[in-house]
Formats: structure tokens, C-alpha cells, sequence
């Protein structure tokens, strides 16, 4: 016992001595010496004609060589290696907020002009200038998008239930295949796909909200199956077993056990690819169209649509351009606000539904 | 209620690939057997393929002979989920139900069979289960809590009360104390004392005390390499296997020379 605790030390190589003591910037030295260097681009920028561009492109690269040059002369250069990636991925991630803050803004900016009641509580219909609202388009949305739902959320959830509980060789390969080229299909074929369907069927002059919702339903389809295999994957294994072993049929486990366990992850994943289809626009503009009045009924006529809306408000405006240009901005506004509220929706189905684990 | 198996001539596979060969031997009701062997070796596939639980992979299959009471489990017109409702089953790793609360996973084999049954008989049964699985006392203040709130020795018990709430005649139990520490797996032990008073009992376990403490017979797994099938070399009362095994290989593994 004795010799072997003697010899272990030998055996591994030299003695861990104490903890290096090393040279240290305050801490917020590194912060101070990129706001220099932004303060540096500024000088920079107005000697050669100030504008904010320059001034935070400049900023920017001075600040990030003055952090490294300067960690690197005090803390050497592991430290400064890694200030340096830290500045070059604060960077990236502050560029690609860029585009998202600022159309946020945009949209609030000149979206709210027309945020009000008669947005929400009045159609199109006999108007020609200002005022009018786009109710006809909200409610439009939100039943073609229900009836896109309601087709393709059992099509797609029981292919995924298929392709993991049941699929084997050739037609699962094939059909994961296929739904991966669904998923990359452009949405105009989709809604020509639906348009060529329905004049088929139907002869040429139909039209009708269905159409539109089949093919939201082509484009939402794949995103559902995928969604809801990668969840189904991730239901443990031994959860099947403890049920056949109790002596249940294959379907009641599925039903009973697989689909329960993964409720939360289906819920958010079906309510994300609605969210994915809601503000879909070339399909709808050419089966759908658009109309001044309000239809209820997705199975006769045309119907209106907020990125439709949208769309003919921007391109054709009559004579009060300006009205018809805050109405565009507003629906805008109003599609973003549905497809954060189908985010934040998924966020609380996730955490309402995730198993409890009772500690 | 327990009932006797006699397995002969078994061959296991997975896809081609011949896991377990030649398999004969008769299992006692009411007795613990244990099965012994190195891993690899097939003890577990051999115990899924006694209530076929084995041809739930993809690909596997098992051919020969596994009769309980007179009648081939593996024969064409018998139902697999009829055999596992007879021949119930613990895992190595405990697997309540994330869903289900204590009360819930207790009666799931009755209730994911959509069985109709009165609250007070399902109550019933609920407290004669865990009463029988020693968990009772532990948890009937928090029947409607997740079971997986629970230790892991306690999820294993109620695992077990979990499959003798079905009133099996049969209870397979693959390596149910590795995941336990000492005090949880004597608990265990001493569960299954008593369940074998009503079931036949068949585990596989890697600790060979284990298997002399709690078995009457014992089987012992073993192979000659990799890639060759696992073969049962010897199957005889426990006291026999641990103080004068017939073979050689036996001796080597109980005495810790190889393996």
C-alpha cells in the first residue's frame, strides 16, 4: 500500500508545481481599449468626410486590433487569441442583428400610422382612398392557414409516425427522399400546383380559399414531417420495449406511450411550420387572389389574404398612394406580430407539455 | 399461475448473423434461474427471445422451440403481444413512464390496454403492486407524482410493480441490480424471494453472487470468440455450478480465471 502511493508520483510525469501566476489587464481594460478604438474610427471617419458607416466600420477593426495588441503585451498569447475570436464573433453576430433590428423597426416606424381599430374592424369594400382596414385579409389569413393546418398536420404526422415506427428498406428511403425534395420545392410551384389541380377538377373560372390552403399545405407538409420524425427519434427506445413488454400492441404504444412523450416537441414543431407558411405569398396570389369584400367561405370564391394584401396595396395604389401605402406597412406589421406570437406559442407548448420530472 | 418453459434446439439471430446456437433447457416454476456468462455472450438475447421481445429489432428472428405449458410460443398462429402479456419483463435500466405519475405507470399495463376497471379495483391493485414490489410504504403519500421523481432503485421496483400489476406467470429480468447500488439491489433480492412464490423467475446477472445467493438453478453463457455464437455450456442447480461445475470453461469463469 505504502510503496504504491510512494511510486505513483514517479510514474506520472513532473510534479504539478502551484498555479502560474500571470500578468492581468483590470477588468475592464479590454472593454475600454475597444471603446478607444471606436472613439479612434470616429476621428478617423471625420477627418475623411463623418459618416456613421465609417465610423463603426473603422471602430470596429481599430478597436479589435487595439484588444489584441494590447492583451497580447500584457497577457501574452493565449489570452489574446481568444479576445481576439471573442471580437470577431461579437462582430459577426452584431451584423447579422443588423437586418432583423432594422426591419423590426422599419415595419413599427411606418406600420403603426395605421394600427388602429378600423385596421382590424374594417374590410376593403367601396374604398378607394384612405380609411378602410384590412379585416377581410386578417381573418382570411387565419382560416386558409387553419384549413392548411387541419390537411397537413395528420398527413404529415402520420408519415413521420410511419417513417419511424413502421418504415423499412426501399419505400421508407423513398419516402424520406421525397419529402426532402418537398422541402425544397419554390412556393410559386406550389401554387401553381394547386392552380392546375383545382382547374382540373373544377373547371377554369374556380376559385376558392381551398386552393390556396392546399398549397400552403404542399409547402408545410415536409416542414411537419421532418419536424415531428426528429421528435419522434428522440423518444427512448427503452420506453417502447417497457411497453410491449406489458403486453401492449404495436399501435397502442405508438398512440398511447411515443406520441404523449413527444407531445411538447410536436406541438412546437407544427405550430413553427405554420408560422413557416402564414406569410406565404406567391401561392396565394395566384390561386386565391384578392378581394375588396369579406368571404368567409374558403369553398367558394376568392378570399383575401394579408401578404396578398400587402402585396396589391404596395403595387397598385389609386389615387390616395399614401393611404394605400400605410395600409401595406400595417398588414406588414400585423403578419410579423402572428408569426411572433406562433413562436412564442411553440416556446409555451415546449415548456407546458415537456414530461415533469417531479424533484 | 407460474408455468414451466422448456426451450430446445433455439437458434437466435440478427440478420444473419447467428447470436445465440443450440439452446435446450427446461426452466422450473416457481424457482429463480440464473444466467450467467461473459458479455457478448447472448444471455440477454436469449432472455428477450423468451417472451419475443427479441424480434422487436429489425431483422431478428429465432428459430426452434419455446414451450410453456404445452404450447409453442413461437408457433405460427400464437400472438406475440398475447406471450408478452403472459411473460412479463424488467429491464436493465428502469423505465417508468415520463408521462404517467406513479398511480399511472403502476396500472399502464391495464390502462394502455384500454382495460374498463372500477376505481376502487384499479386502487386495489395499485397498492397490492407496489405492496408487492416493497415500494408501498415509500411512495403512497405521492401516487400522483411523476414516477420518474423517484430514486433509480425506486424506479426499479416500481418497474417491477409495473409488470406484476399485469399478473404475469413469468418474470424476465435482464441484469435488474446493475444500475442499483447495494442497499437498493438487496431490496430487489429480496423481492424476488418472495415473487418467486408466484412466478417463475428468470434473470440475467453479471454478478455471480448474486446469482448464488438468489437462484436455484443457473445457466451459464459462454463463447469461443468474437463473431462465434454465445452457446449455454452448462445448466444445473446453483449449488452445483458454484462448488463442482461439471465444465471446465464453468469453473474458469466462476473462479474469475478468464471472462
Amino acid at each position: 500500500m505504502s510503496t504504491d502511493t510512494q511510486s505513483a508520483p514517479q510514474l506520472s510525469a513532473p510534479q504539478p508545481g502551484p498555479v502560474r501566476v500571470e500578468r492581468r489587464l483590470p477588468r475592464f481594460a479590454p472593454l475600454g481599449l475597444f471603446v478607444l478604438g471606436i472613439v479612434l474610427g470616429a476621428a478617423l471617419s471625420a477627418a475623411t468626410g463623418f459618416s456613421v458607416t465609417s465610423t463603426v466600420v473603422y471602430g470596429v477593426v481599430l478597436g479589435t486590433l487595439l484588444v489584441y495588441v494590447g492583451t497580447r503585451a500584457v497577457e501574452g498569447r493565449r489570452k489574446a487569441t481568444d479576445r481576439l475570436v471573442t471580437c470577431l464573433v461579437t462582430t459577426a453576430f452584431g451584423i447579422a442583428m443588423i437586418p432583423l433590428i432594422s426591419l423590426v423597426y422599419t415595419v413599427l416606424d411606418k406600420g403603426l400610422a395605421r394600427f388602429d381599430g378600423d385596421f382590424f374592424g374594417m374590410s376593403m369594400f367601396r374604398i378607394v382612398g384612405e380609411g378602410g382596414g384590412a379585416y377581410h385579409a386578417i381573418l382570411g389569413t387565419l382560416i386558409i392557414t387553419l384549413v392548411a393546418t387541419i390537411i397537413s398536420v395528420p398527413i404529415g404526422l402520420f408519415t413521420a409516425i410511419y417513417l419511424v415506427e413502421y418504415g423499412t428498406g426501399r419505400l421508407k428511403k423513398a419516402i424520406t427522399f421525397f419529402v426532402d425534395v418537398m422541402t425544397g420545392i419554390p412556393s410559386i410551384v406550389a401554387g401553381l400546383f394547386a392552380f392546375a389541380l383545382f382547374t382540373l377538377l373544377f373547371g377554369n373560372d374556380f376559385r376558392a380559399g381551398i386552393m390556396g390552403a392546399v398549397a400552403l399545405s404542399v409547402l408545410m407538409i415536409p416542414v411537419v414531417v421532418r419536424s415531428c420524425e426528429e421528435v419522434l427519434k428522440l423518444v427512448p427506445n427503452e420506453l417502447r420495449e417497457a411497453s410491449y413488454a406489458l403486453g401492449v400492441p404495436k399501435w397502442r404504444t405508438v398512440v398511447k406511450v411515443v406520441l404523449p412523450t413527444a407531445i411538447a416537441g410536436l406541438g412546437t414543431g407544427i405550430t413553427l411550420s405554420v408560422a413557416r407558411v402564414v406569410g406565404e405569398t406567391a401561392p396565394l396570389l395566384i390561386t386565391v387572389g384578392l378581394i375588396t369584400g369579406t368571404n368567409l367561405n374558403p369553398f367558394d370564391g376568392r378570399m383575401a389574404t394579408l401578404p396578398v394584401f400587402a402585396f396589391y396595396q404596395l403595387t397598385q395604389p389609386g389615387t390616395a398612394t399614401q393611404a394605400f401605402l400605410d395600409r401595406a406597412w400595417t398588414a406588414a406589421l400585423v403578419l410579423i406580430i402572428f408569426v411572433m406570437a406562433l413562436n412564442i406559442l411553440a416556446r409555451l407548448i415546449s415548456r407546458f407539455f415537456a414530461p415533469k420530472t417531479g424533484r | 399461475m407460474a408455468k414451466r418453459i422448456e426451450v430446445s434446439d433455439l437458434n437466435i439471430y440478427y440478420g444473419n448473423f447467428l447470436a445465440v446456437e443450440g439452446v435446450n433447457v427446461s426452466i422450473e416454476p416457481r424457482s429463480i434461474t440464473a444466467l450467467i456468462g461473459p458479455s457478448g455472450c447472448g444471455k440477454s438475447t436469449f432472455l428477450r427471445s423468451l417472451n419475443r421481445m427479441h424480434e422487436v429489432l429489425p431483422g431478428a428472428r429465432v428459430e426452434g422451440k419455446v414451450v410453456m405449458d404445452g404450447q409453442d410460443l413461437y408457433g405460427s398462429d400464437v400472438d406475440p403481444v398475447d406471450v408478452r402479456r403472459q411473460i412479463g419483463m424488467v429491464f436493465q435500466r428502469p423505465n417508468p413512464f415520463p408521462t404517467m405519475s406513479i398511480y399511472d405507470n403502476v396500472i399502464a399495463g391495464n390502462r394502455l390496454n384500454s382495460k374498463r376497471m372500477k376505481k376502487s379495483e384499479t386502487d386495489e391493485l395499485v397498492e397490492r403492486s407496489l405492496r408487492g414490489a416493497n415500494l408501498w410504504n415509500e411512495v403512497k403519500d405521492r401516487l400522483d407524482r411523476p414516477g420518474s421523481g423517484l430514486s433509480g432503485g425506486q424506479q426499479q421496483r416500481l418497474c417491477i410493480a409495473r409488470a406484476i400489476a399485469v399478473e404475469p406467470d413469468v418474470l424476465l429480468m435482464d441484469e435488474p441490480c446493475s444500475a442499483l447500488d447495494p442497499i437498493s439491489t438487496l431490496a430487489i433480492e429480496d423481492l424476488m424471494a418472495e415473487l418467486k412464490e408466484r412466478f417463475t423467475i428468470v434473470i440475467v446477472t453479471h454478478n455471480m453472487q448474486q446469482a448464488a445467493r438468489v437462484s436455484e438453478q443457473t445457466g451459464f453463457f459462454n463463447l469461443n470468440g468474437v463473431g462465434q455464437p454465445g452457446r449455454l455450456i452448462e445448466f444445473n442447480p446453483t449449488e452445483k455450478i458454484f462448488s463442482n461445475p461439471d465444465q471446465k470453461a464453468t469453473e474458469d469463469y466462476i473462479s474469475g480465471r478468464f471472462g
